[in-house]
């Protein structure tokens, strides 16, 4: 750890045997040492390790998106007015979904294999979260801003979309946070996905 | 300190510390065991809604019909023990272990002694204040409080009390500690003392953010209803930002008490020293300076921050992980100078040779065994797009139960296996009983954590959900829901004897035998620290700075682009 030892200050040198103990220098024993450049490299190798996840392989995370009054939400010109399930090339979807207590709006979206699909994301009342289960779609949902993320699906199966913040429920009520749930349809082909679901 | 001092004398007057005595170390330690008493009070409460809560993800038993005269529903239970035991036990438990510890460690009596009764006072007043609504289901809203959900004012104002009457804590330790530093400008501060202001200094910087959300946003709303002001409105982004700036640093605010018990008290209570006091400075200021600019890596999942903000908070999270691999190294090898001095050999026989029959020390030793699982899933937490597989599932709570649930309370269970009755003067009861808690706790814990962090990992199971109600509960499951009860059984087996322990050791007059004090670890090195370890203005100054480059362009924008388009909303 040069760093560590900076050298020793002449004032104390000027003061005898007695004061240059008490220098400026951190001593560090031999094992010490080691362990400290280990720890180091081991950080430095999990930044370095999740910088590549994220350039190379595009593992990213939510980012800016935009941002939409809750208000404005049933406004006929926004997408959120009418959310669901939008092709937008062969293969290439869009999802405007809306999380409120306490369901998703849709609740069941159906997709071929192999769909790359956009979620956009906002809350209408107070703060949501979804994960669409095994995939890295991941995102809290908050009133006044779109979460976006994109996912591919290369498995057929029936994936949950789970609320997961905590949003409320009163007691004795059918509903509630711990019903929130919708559930995507990976199917081979799209009129066989009814069939999954049964 | 007997100086001679002759008429004509020409040495410049010094103030001298007055003498710690039997008197002073009185009062300070009435408040520290009034604090213990409140904070374990408060986590036998919240511990029991924690039993409830296992048992209905595991469909065991759904207790909350039975309860609802008095608890309405399971996520009233999941707030009552989320408050109780990660806000209410930790801080009375921390400011009671720091009023006792300080003045010892510093040996020099508080500057002003009445202020730890304030501090006590205030944060009293303050955890009755957001009891009420706590308990009457109108503060249903967990103890992230995430706006626009929107609770009784009183909660909002309890909060801020209870925050202030820590704040009040730290007061009294600066106040003396400055005194001191006049009264000793050439000595090095005590090891425990210096830690305990750090953490306090590193507390109230961390208070700040949460001091702004409720202060700015929450009350208001909540005030606006009852005295008739129209409701400002708020922006849940700016909030939850504000609340994570506080959030994070809250972990440490957790975890160093815990760290001076391991660093500068454990060794003693093995026969070990510490091995490297410098360094153990270097830790502490280390936490000061990177525990705060640290809070997007909880909002790795939100929208409205840019990614590039989250990777930067991402970097000083792993800075705020390299303290803590230090500790690994040191605090060990602290432990292993005691084992050896106690006949052990060998690599790793050693081991077998430290303190375990203590059960203060067993109990801390195992709390550090879970934290290093602990750790590991934090760092994994940390990792920006990885946090993405297990963000908000029951991965989280795994994990945390291991940190503060672990590495933190079961360390100062075995604290108070010393302290209590060092308080009381009486035996504990009894060094077996306690023992038997300690390594129920450990397994428990394991196996319980063990259970949540792979239900959240394989099936994305969510956190803070009433799992056994759901439509969406599956089958597939059971294997870690039947490992989480037996972990839930343990850990309440552990927990009601750790409250038994506390009752019978302070109502059973059995007197100690010889006198029980504070252990503290002497240096291996007697050479007093580096001066630049023991100043306070870098790392204070540098950890401003850092809170101000990694906060403030965010925030800027984040206040001036706020909309309150949303209102306090009443959802249970």
């Amino acid at each position: 750890m040069s760093e560590l030892r900076s050298e020793q200050s002449p004032a104390g040198e000027a003061h005898g045997p007695q004061e240059t103990e008490q220098t400026e220098t951190l001593h560090i024993e031999k094992w010490e040492g080691i362990w400290i450049r280990i720890a180091l490299g081991m950080t430095a190798v999990f930044i370095l390790a999740i910088t590549v996840a994220a350039l190379s392989f595009g593992i990213s995370v939510p980012g800016v998106t935009a941002r939409i009054s809750p208000a404005a939400l049933n406004d006929p010109e926004n997408p959120f007015a009418t959310p669901g399930l939008r092709e937008l090339a062969p293969g290439k979807y869009e999802v405007y979904m809306v999380a409120q207590t306490w369901n998703f709006l849709p609740d069941r979206l159906e997709v071929p294999v192999g769909a790359e699909v956009t979620f956009y994301v906002t809350a209408r009342d107070v703060v949501h979260g979804i994960k669409i289960a095994g995939t890295n779609v991941n995102m809290m949902a908050l009133p006044g801003q779109v979460s976006t993320l994109k996912a591919t699906f290369t498995k057929p199966g029936v994936y949950n979309y789970i609320c997961h913040e905590y949003c409320g429920y009163v007691a004795g009520a059918p509903i509630g946070h711990h019903t929130m749930y919708g559930q995507l349809v990976v199917a081979e082909a799209p009129e066989t996905a009814q069939a999954l679901t049964e | 300190m007997s100086v001679q001092t002759f008429t004509g004398s020409v040495a410049p007057a010094r103030p001298v510390s007055p003498p710690l005595t039997a008197q002073h170390l009185h009062l300070a330690d009435r408040v520290a065991g009034w604090n213990i008493a409140v904070g374990v009070l408060a986590l036998s409460i919240g511990a029991l809604f924690g039993v409830f809560q296992g048992l209905e993800h595991a469909k065991v038993l759904d207790i909350y019909p039975w309860l609802q005269p008095v608890i309405k529903t399971y996520y009233q239970g999941l707030t009552l023990h989320g408050a109780l035991n990660a806000v209410v036990w930790t801080t009375f438990f921390i400011c009671g272990f720091f009023t006792f510890a300080f003045v010892r460690s510093l040996n020099r009596p508080y500057l002003y002694p009445k202020l730890n009764v304030i501090a006590f006072v205030v944060m009293l007043v303050g955890l009755l204040t957001a009891a009420v609504p706590m308990l009457m289901n109108n503060a249903t809203v967990l103890y992230t409080f995430y706006p626009p959900m929107l609770a009784d004012w009183a909660f909002y104002a309890g909060l801020t009390l209870l925050v202030i009457g820590s704040w009040i804590v730290g007061y009294s330790m600066y106040f003396t500690y400055y005194a001191w530093r006049k009264e000793n400008p050439d000595r090095r501060a005590p090891f425990i003392a210096l830690a305990a202001t750090i953490t306090m200094v590193l507390w109230q910087i961390a208070t700040l953010g949460v001091a702004g959300e409720i202060l700015f946003q929450l009350l208001p709303n909540a005030l606006a209803p009852v005295l008739g002001f129209p409701a400002p409105g708020l922006d849940p982004l700016l909030n939850r930002t504000l609340f994570w700036w506080f959030g994070h640093p809250l972990v440490y605010f957790w975890l160093l008490p815990a760290y001076i018990s391991w660093y500068a008290m454990l060794p003693a209570q093995t026969h070990g020293k510490m091995f490297s006091e410098p360094l153990a400075r270097l830790v502490f200021w280390l936490f000061l300076l990177f525990s705060t600019p640290v809070g997007f890596h909880h909002q790795y999942a939100d929208p409205g921050i840019p990614e590039i903000w989250k990777y930067i908070h991402m970097i000083f999270t792993f800075g705020v992980g390299f303290p803590s691999l230090l500790t690994a190294f040191t605090v060990v090898a602290s432990l292993e100078i005691g084992a050896r001095a106690r006949g052990g050999k060998g690599y790793l026989a050693w081991i077998g040779r430290l303190n375990w029959g203590d059960p203060s020390y067993a109990a801390q030793n195992l709390a550090m065994i879970l934290f290093i699982f602990g750790g590991i899933g934090g760092m994994i937490n940390a990792s920006y797009n990885v946090n993405l597989a297990v963000h908000n599932t029951t991965w989280v709570p795994g994990h945390f139960h291991l940190t503060v649930g672990s590495a933190s309370t079961l360390t100062f269970f075995g604290i108070l296996y010393w302290m209590v009755p060092r308080l009381t003067g009486h035996k504990l009861f009894t060094p077996l009983l306690a023992r038997v808690q300690a390594w129920t706790w450990f397994f428990g814990m394991l196996l319980f954590s063990n259970a949540y962090h792979t239900l959240g990992l394989l099936f994305s199971v969510p956190r803070r959900t009433a799992l056994g109600s759901a439509p969406y509960y599956d089958s597939q499951w059971n294997p870690q829901m039947i490992e989480s009860v037996l972990g839930i059984a343990l850990l309440t087996v552990s927990a009601t004897l750790f409250f038994a322990i506390m009752l019978f050791t302070l109502v059973v007059p059995r007197k100690l035998d010889k006198p029980v004090d504070m252990p503290v670890a002497q240096p291996l090195d007697p050479k007093p620290a580096p001066q630049w370890l023991d100043t306070w203005w870098p790392w204070l100054n540098g950890a401003i700075a850092l809170v101000l480059l990694s906060y403030g362009p965010m925030l800027y924008q984040l206040i001036r682009d706020a909309e309150f388009w949303s209102r306090g909303i009443r959802v249970w």
